[in-house]
């Protein structure tokens, strides 16, 4: 083989190794000034009063978002409560029932239930509560959140249910344990890190969502701790007062989005502490 | 478990054995009720959109005018808005996608530089689409804006191409991390007798390393895809919301998911409530098909390395 075409080569493939490297940190640019905007022109806005107070009207200054930080709460739990217990005992039944009809069946039906994009799962929620509830209220929001929820707890669980060794099960019930004590006592908190991550990486997910929220929790701009009525949310609180005309909802809606982004990374975070500090290992 | 209880006469055994039971049914019926709500989803879906399923039939779908006022309702122009973003959005992200998963899989699997681009391609996944939808509506169309004015067409700012930027950055998480995973399951034996033979390692990964995970990286592309036909905060915010059909890449449009979020809460007509979850159970349906072919690539992969 000639030199000069061994120097090609050779060139040829630093050339391709600096051109990945440049491309690589192209792509994550935008990551970078997504962020530097949020924090350059979110942190002017955010301040105590900024997080107690009510929104005002259009012309007044110095509206707050504690509405929607309460609303945002308010939906999380809801979407706990539905999609927890039902999520984690699908999950059980998944790692228990490596085969079979029903647990191809379930697990294809998480596969497309991820897929599924948020806003027809709005529709759905509109279909299912607010059209024979006849009102918007936090309640659908919550039905909406625990649907895109559920599919990560129960795969979490799975998957880490799968992990714990049979000889932790065999030992149980060979004590003479009856099955549903050996799951709920052994084998439950032995992936207990594995579901809590599970949980808060769900939560994470739709701690922002805004899509399904449009028509069922709908938003508000007062204070409601009932339910049953219209509730705001942080994204739905951003997209309205982003896409509206006036400025000063818009340094608002900075605001939100700096808080908002706050708590998805310090949320992930958390997870990652969870998932670190009590991997389950055997 | 294959215990005979009913020889045994001792109560505490027998109740044993009932709550057992219970559990075990109440396991199923948990595993049930997954399967019953897609089911109930896609017929809620069905059944809702029936009145425009039967007074519009196939018009729906090659219909151009989208009408409420009129009561006019044909979809052609959001498949094609839903369609151009999203395949634009994945060629856009493509070379990046695909070159971070290079980066991670082969370059620097681990140390300082891996650890920052996985941690940064994390955040970016995580970041909800409601703030990029924010971001793109008041830094990035400014600049597309001034583009269009040099480019010398009408300078909507908003549309399609707009919307396809947005969408191909927050897709890259998505192909990138399947493609780092398929790529580092290519076997070094392979690799290593590449080597052997002489070829630099940009001819390895062009020859050997590519080749060897071009389904997973399809996989990666289709599971991408899924996502941002579906995604809607983020198009909704820059696309322009026109219910027109698209001239051109630049021009203001809609897609399925964004008129859907326009619309939907205003909807007070059966026909124009029902052409509106039509539209949802055809994004239903696709997104599902594109969502099923790229997890069943991405498992045959797996189960083959």
């Amino acid at each position: 083989m000639q030199g000069d075409k061994v120097s090609v080569r050779i060139f040829g493939d630093k050339a391709f190794k600096l051109f990945i490297i440049f491309l690589s940190f192209v792509a994550v640019l935008p990551l970078f000034l997504v962020l530097g905007y949020i924090i350059k022109n979110g942190i002017a806005s955010v301040n105590w009063q900024f997080l107690i107070n009510l929104p005002k009207p259009v012309g007044e200054a110095g509206g707050g978002i504690s509405n929607a930080l309460v609303g945002t709460g308010i939906l999380m739990l809801l979407s706990c409560v539905f999609s927890v217990p039902l999520g984690i005992l699908a999950g059980i039944y998944l790692s228990e029932h490596r085969r079979g009809k029903l647990s191809y069946l379930t697990r294809l039906c998480v596969e497309v239930l991820q897929g599924v994009p948020s806003i027809v799962i709005g529709i759905v929620a509109y279909l299912w509560v607010v059209l024979p509830m006849r009102t918007f209220s936090a309640f659908s929001g919550g039905v909406a959140l625990s649907i895109m929820m559920l599919p990560v707890v129960v795969r979490t669980t799975e998957e880490t249910l799968k992990l714990v060794p049979n000889a932790l099960r065999e030992a149980s019930l060979a004590l003479g344990v009856p099955y549903h004590r050996t799951i709920l006592k052994v084998i439950l908190p032995a992936g207990m890190s594995g579901i809590v991550s599970g949980i808060l990486l769900s939560l994470t997910r739709i701690a922002g969502e805004t899509a399904p929220l449009l028509f069922t929790a709908f938003g508000s701009s007062f204070m409601n701790l009932n339910i049953f009525k219209p509730m705001s949310a942080l994204p739905l609180l951003i997209f309205n007062y982003a896409t509206s005309p006036y400025p000063e909802w818009h340094s608002i809606a900075w605001g939100a989005s700096f808080v908002l982004v706050v708590f998805v990374l310090v949320l992930n975070l958390i997870t990652k502490l969870v998932v670190r500090k009590w991997k389950t290992q055997f | 478990m294959g215990i005979d209880y009913k020889e045994t006469t001792d109560k505490s055994l027998k109740k044993i054995s009932s709550s057992e039971l219970i559990f075990r049914r109440v396991l199923y019926i948990s595993a049930f009720i997954l399967v019953v709500l897609v089911g109930a989803v896609f017929f809620s879906l069905l059944v809702s959109s029936f009145p425009s399923l039967k007074k519009l039939g196939i018009r729906f779908l090659f219909g151009k005018t989208w009408d409420p006022v009129k009561g006019e309702f044909g979809a052609f122009s959001f498949l094609v808005g839903t369609l151009l973003t999203s395949f634009l959005a994945l060629l856009i992200s493509l070379p990046f996608s695909l070159s971070i998963s290079i980066f991670l899989g082969e370059y620097f699997s681990r140390g300082f530089f891996s650890s920052f681009l996985k941690s940064a391609v994390e955040i970016l996944a995580g970041i909800p689409s409601v703030i990029y939808g924010f971001w793109g509506l008041f830094i990035l169309v400014p600049v597309v804006r001034a583009f269009e004015i040099k480019l010398g067409i009408m300078p909507y700012g908003v549309g399609i191409f707009t919307a396809s930027l947005v969408l191909s950055i927050m897709i890259i998480p998505y192909s990138a991390t399947i493609g780092r995973e398929v790529i580092q399951l290519v076997p070094s034996e392979l690799k290593e007798a590449a080597f052997s033979l002489g070829a630099t390692k940009f001819e390895v990964i062009r020859k050997v390393v590519l080749p060897y995970a071009r389904s997973g990286i399809l996989a990666g592309i289709l599971l991408s895809l899924g996502r941002a036909l579906g995604e809607t905060m983020a198009v909704t915010m820059v696309i322009g919301n026109a219910n027109i059909l698209p001239d051109s890449i630049f021009s203001p449009s809609n897609t399925m998911a964004s008129v859907i979020a326009n619309e939907f809460a205003e909807a007070t007509e059966t026909l124009h409530l029902s052409s509106l979850i039509e539209v949802g159970l055809l994004l239903f349906i696709v997104t599902t098909i594109v969502n099923i072919i790229g997890r069943q690539i991405v498992k045959k992969v797996s189960i083959e390395v």
